[in-house]
């Protein structure tokens, strides 16, 4: 009961002081909508390659930027953790009774609240350029896009914890982003991709949330890729946050 | 009947293959009511001995007893007894004290209701009825760390813990922080606190343990520390002929309180004495019935820093600066 509440309440405190300063959530919406005018019109001419998925270029492109704006949105909550820790808020909130697993998921909830207005609002722009999703294959999708912000945001706040520095945590991600975004196949589907990198993707738990909201966003909800995806993503968003929650047991006493 | 306890409480951390004794083994009583006080310099192992006390950290060794519970064993139980504000402080500056607080109260188990109100009286005793609905981080130092305390406090706690609560503050917010700490006192809330300074010790705690490498070198009042020193100085004014201070050193040296007794150049006489508000009229009696008349007295203490200098061979303004 007590993990409810106190999830509750600091959902809503994180919520709330968010939300009045909603400037980085806006501008984090930049960079995808970016890719979306940029990037997508070069894969108008390659639809007809051969591999290339059927339902039309921003149809195919728009699932892998979805998940790549959960990936780095999430990624980078660390650092306010460690500015928090600075401030001794971390700290404060130690000493009070308050349930340590709500420290890690009213966190995340947060994030993923963040994420999923900017998804909503990516998804109109893509509609605009002609993205005509099958609408119960989004619907699945979000569930989806939902466990790839808890998962990261769990491993970023873990590391953030382990670290309690800035610059040791920002090379971490560095060494970490570049790999994890060029094998999940967000910017381009993997089927077109040589052999060897598609086996390398089988080792980054995000390539098979793209295929996953791929499939659902053409609306093939029964593709085994669909199956696949949700397996590993809730077996990966379980271990980010039981990672997170222990590190924070541990290190919180 | 004491609200702290402590036997043999050790930390110890392996830094680089080393082995680090930060803390080498603490026993303390503290009595409930009155402030504690824990003096000593950076790197003594204070803050240590408090992150101990305060569940932040696991003790390697020892036992403790914290507001009735058992540090090792029921950690959640004492932190739902005490009270605790950081060197950081702690509170989110994105958000506003009324936010804070409200938070705060009800993550430490009060109902709305209880928080909001608690909330109120807080803002109001604690002068940040202006501020409290500004966002923190437009705060002064001063203005922030009142509302630290008031955070450490909205649960009201018989025990709070402050780590060198006015650390970084002008003397007007001090001052005004210490008028704080004092009325907590006076409603009988159990402080314990580590400080640096020794007038903040000597000001505020009614008893004190310092503390250096790790391990406390003496406990007791401010007043009994120093009077282990050597007891109190008075310096008299006379006239300085021949005839005069010999005869008042005459009178003076057979007396059981004065410890030493020597002339002071230009001035009068200097002498060591025990109890010296005692004895200073005992000794002005004494001068009058002897004809010697007296042009001017000081009497003056010895400090918390002679304290420390005996215990430790070092000065700790030396150490700071």
């Amino acid at each position: 009961m007590h993990v409810l509440l106190h999830t509750w309440l600091l959902f809503k405190h994180n919520f709330i002081v968010t939300v009045r300063n909603p400037v980085y959530v806006i501008l984090a919406l930049f960079q995808p909508i970016c890719q979306l005018i940029l990037f997508a019109p070069l894969l108008e001419s390659i639809e007809s390659a051969p591999n290339f998925p059927p339902g039309g270029a921003y149809t195919v492109f728009t699932p892998g930027l979805l998940v790549m704006m959960g990936i780095t949105g999430a990624l980078f909550v660390g650092f306010g953790f460690i500015s928090d820790m600075r401030a001794g808020v971390m700290e404060r909130l130690q000493v009070t009774p308050v349930s340590r697993f709500a420290l890690v998921l009213s966190r995340s909830l947060c994030d993923m609240t963040m994420f999923l207005a900017q998804a909503a609002a990516l998804m109109v722009v893509a509609w605009q350029f002609g993205m005509r999703p099958h609408p119960l294959g989004v619907l699945v999708a979000v569930l989806l896009f939902m466990m790839v912000s808890l998962f990261t945001s769990s491993v970023s706040y873990a590391t953030a914890f382990a670290t309690a520095d800035e610059n040791t945590f920002s090379s971490i991600l560095n060494f970490l982003i570049m790999p994890i975004l060029m094998l999940s196949g967000i910017t381009l589907p993997l089927a077109l991709a040589p052999l060897w990198i598609r086996n390398a993707a089988r080792f980054n738990p995000f390539s098979y949330a793209v295929d996953a909201s791929r499939a659902l966003f053409i609306g093939n909800l029964t593709d085994t890729s669909v199956m696949l995806g949700f397996v590993v993503m809730a077996l990966m968003t379980v271990v980010g946050m039981y990672w997170a929650f222990s590190s924070f047991r541990r290190g919180l006493a | 009947m004491s609200i702290i306890e402590t036997r043999g409480l050790k930390k110890s951390f392996r830094s680089r293959g080393r082995l680090i004794e930060a803390v080498k083994g603490v026993d303390i009583q503290v009595q409930t009511g009155g402030t504690f006080g824990f003096l000593g310099p950076n790197g003594a192992g204070k803050t240590t001995t408090m992150r101990m006390l305060t569940t932040l950290m696991r003790p390697t060794g020892g036992e403790g007893r914290v507001a009735g519970y058992d540090l090792m064993r029921q950690p959640e139980l004492v932190r739902q007894k005490i009270g605790y504000v950081g060197q950081a402080g702690g509170a989110d500056g994105k958000a506003t004290a009324r936010e804070n607080l409200i938070l705060q109260g009800r993550i430490c188990g009060l109902s709305l209701a209880q928080a909001r109100e608690r909330t109120t009286t807080l803002i109001g005793a604690l002068g940040l009825s202006e501020l409290a609905d500004r966002k923190v981080k437009t705060y002064s130092g001063g203005q922030r760390r009142r509302l630290d305390l008031a955070l450490g406090m909205v649960h009201e706690p018989a025990l709070l813990f402050l780590d060198e609560p006015t650390t970084g503050l002008d003397p007007k917010s001090r001052n005004e922080l210490w008028a704080e700490l004092r009325k907590l006192q006076d409603a009988g809330t159990t402080i314990f606190m580590t400080t640096h300074y020794l007038d903040e010790a000597d000001a505020l705690c009614q008893r004190l343990a310092i503390m250096d490498g790790g391990s406390i070198v003496v406990e007791g009042t401010p007043a009994e520390l120093k009077r282990q020193i050597m007891g109190d100085t008075v310096i008299l004014g006379m006239d300085t002929s021949h005839t005069v201070l010999h005869h008042a050193q005459e009178v003076l040296r057979g007396q059981p309180f004065v410890r030493s007794l020597q002339e002071e150049r230009d001035s009068g006489l200097r002498l060591q004495v025990e109890h010296g508000e005692d004895s200073l009229p005992v000794i002005l009696r004494l001068m009058e019935g002897a004809g010697v008349p007296i042009r001017t007295v000081s009497l003056s203490r010895p400090t918390l820093d002679d304290v420390f200098l005996k215990q430790t061979g070092r000065s700790l303004y030396q150490q700071q600066n």
